[in-house]
């Protein structure tokens, strides 16, 4: 019980004037005048997107060095699993529960082809380049990771004249340095930006989907994030590029990264996420969780809030 | 017409949908609960400026989103007025999370939802938790490199427990469509039901005073 009058009765004191309406009209005119001093001396961020084409221009090591683990099936992305890829054994969990699973594969991405050979595929005119491609595609696995090791080994010695072009030493590359220099050129051009983009020969186009999967393999993109001080482990959810306050309200959220159990953990995304979404429901249904609704009472901060009410009621 | 007549047309009135619908409306909310010009005297804290504050922070971010929309989602990157509207409605977000976090934290340590309040504390919780979606849709949808950073590891969370197969925060389209209108009005639904809540039930009051106590 929290004793004394009854909250819910209608109150039997004494009543003031109160202009609602004014009120809201003074608010409004503040807080748009706030919004516009803060416009005025601050504006707003924005940086300019990494693009395919900037990121293979500005690191052509590290685009080549990705494209190869897409090709090869051995990438992040490649090995995400659900709703992206079928791999077994990658899903996060809480406890037994694999809730990632349960929507199965509803985004399909298959890096080999949809970032290397369909793109490798609409460069016109080059036959040397298609018959690589048709080689790729009828050689075994066994021999394809031989050519892929081979070439991974030799990109630690790559050379990459004028940022135009990649240079490995005379090797058992098989067809993989034929498409990774055609490849690179078509991301230099600006080609392999539209490629990702496009769907189905459709014209309109509003999904990012393979654009950002495929940058966010390489270190390049991550980097430019580190340089923001936007990574998880730099509370990056609730940061803004620059010095702009960002999404200060996920401090909560973002908190969770920085400590263990999750800082370590290979299930931390759905941990937190499960976390936040029982902290979220306790938050909303306080007025019914005892101990927590009657909490307030035994703080007293209300005395502060209503302290002229108090002073006169118990002068 | 007589008498008779009227009573059988009152009694079809009252079986009208809409008849039905004004009489709760109004009995509910008569129009001097819905926009009293007085309030108990203990209505009288600077605590109570932030409830009014968020709600006009939420029309600015309304009413500036929809002029930086009207020119379509990359008019702000190229365009000088374009940018201006984009920091109302950066600044404009900031400072409604601001009020509205001020206002919880009010609130709670005034126990408001005691006296079968429970409803507006949950309707203003729930529009907080749906404006946190709706700020996150927005950050996506600013075509920059702060929006590619926030779909890259934001769709690692919302994968893990599945909704990313649903949800795709790297379709633009998807998550445009989300900012500028589901969420919106979401938000502005339960701010309006939030309110209308607290003029039927009142201002809670505070709690009892030394020497009140039971």
């Amino acid at each position: 019980m929290n004793g004394g009058p009854d909250p819910s009765a209608p109150w039997s004191g004494p009543f003031i004037r109160y202009d609602l309406v004014k009120e809201l009209a003074v608010a409004l005119g503040v807080v748009a005048l706030l919004a516009v001093v803060l416009t005025v001396l601050f504006s707003s961020p924005d940086d300019p997107p990494t693009t395919i084409q900037s990121w293979a221009r500005a690191d052509p090591s590290d685009f080549v060095a990705t494209s190869v683990t897409e090709l090869a099936g051995t990438s992040e992305v490649a090995e995400y699993g659900p709703p992206y890829t079928h791999t077994p054994e990658a899903t996060q969990k809480i406890g037994p529960l694999d809730l990632q699973s349960t929507p199965g594969v509803r985004i399909p991405i298959d890096t080999e082809k949809d970032f290397v050979l369909e793109p490798l595929r609409t460069i016109p005119g080059t036959p040397r380049l298609q018959l690589a491609i048709h080689t790729w595609e009828a050689a075994p696995a066994r021999v394809r990771e031989g050519w892929i090791a081979a070439y991974e080994e030799a990109l630690e010695r790559a050379r990459f004249p004028g940022q135009q072009a990649v240079l490995v030493p005379g090797g058992r590359y098989g067809p993989v340095a034929t498409m990774m220099v055609s490849l690179l050129a078509d991301a230099q051009s600006g080609g392999l930006d539209g490629t990702l983009l496009t769907e189905d020969h459709r014209f309109y186009q509003t999904n990012y989907t393979k654009p950002l999967l495929f940058l966010s393999g390489g270190e390049y993109f991550e980097g430019r994030a580190e340089g923001q001080h936007l990574l998880g482990t730099q509370w990056g959810m609730m940061n803004e590029t620059g010095s702009y306050p960002g999404q200060v309200w996920l401090w909560l959220y973002t908190f969770w990264y920085q400590i263990e159990p999750f800082l370590e953990s290979p299930n931390a995304d759905a941990l937190i996420f499960a976390l936040m979404g029982i902290l979220s429901l306790a938050f909303v249904c306080i007025p019914f969780i005892p101990g927590l609704r009657t909490l307030p009472r035994h703080l007293r901060l209300y005395r502060v809030i209503w302290r002229d009410h108090y002073r006169e009621v118990e002068s | 017409m007589s008498d008779g007549g009227r009573s059988s047309v009152s009694a079809a009135e009252r079986r009208m949908w809409t008849t039905w619908v004004r009489e709760r409306a109004v009995s509910s909310l008569p129009p001097d609960k819905l926009l009293p010009d007085r309030q108990p005297s203990y209505v009288s804290s600077w605590i109570y400026v932030f409830g009014v504050t968020t709600i006009a922070a939420l029309v600015v971010v309304v009413v500036s989103g929809m002029i930086l929309g009207l020119a379509g989602p990359a008019w702000w990157h190229t365009s000088s007025l374009g940018r201006f509207f984009n920091g109302i409605h950066l600044w404009g977000v900031e400072l409604f999370f601001f009020a509205m976090v001020v206002h919880l934290w009010g609130k709670f340590f005034m126990g408001a939802w005691r006296g079968g309040r429970g409803r507006t504390w949950v309707t203003g919780a729930i529009a907080f938790l749906v404006a946190i979606g709706a700020a996150f849709t927005g950050y996506l949808s600013q075509q920059n490199f702060d929006s590619q950073w926030i779909a890259s590891e934001g769709k690692d969370g919302l994968n893990s427990v599945g909704i990313g197969a649903f949800f795709n925060v790297s379709n633009f389209g998807q998550m445009y469509t989300f900012h500028v209108i589901l969420l919106p009005l979401a938000v502005s639904a339960l701010v309006v039901w939030h309110v209308l809540l607290v003029r039927r039930h009142g201002v809670v009051p505070p709690y009892p005073a030394k020497g009140q106590e039971r």
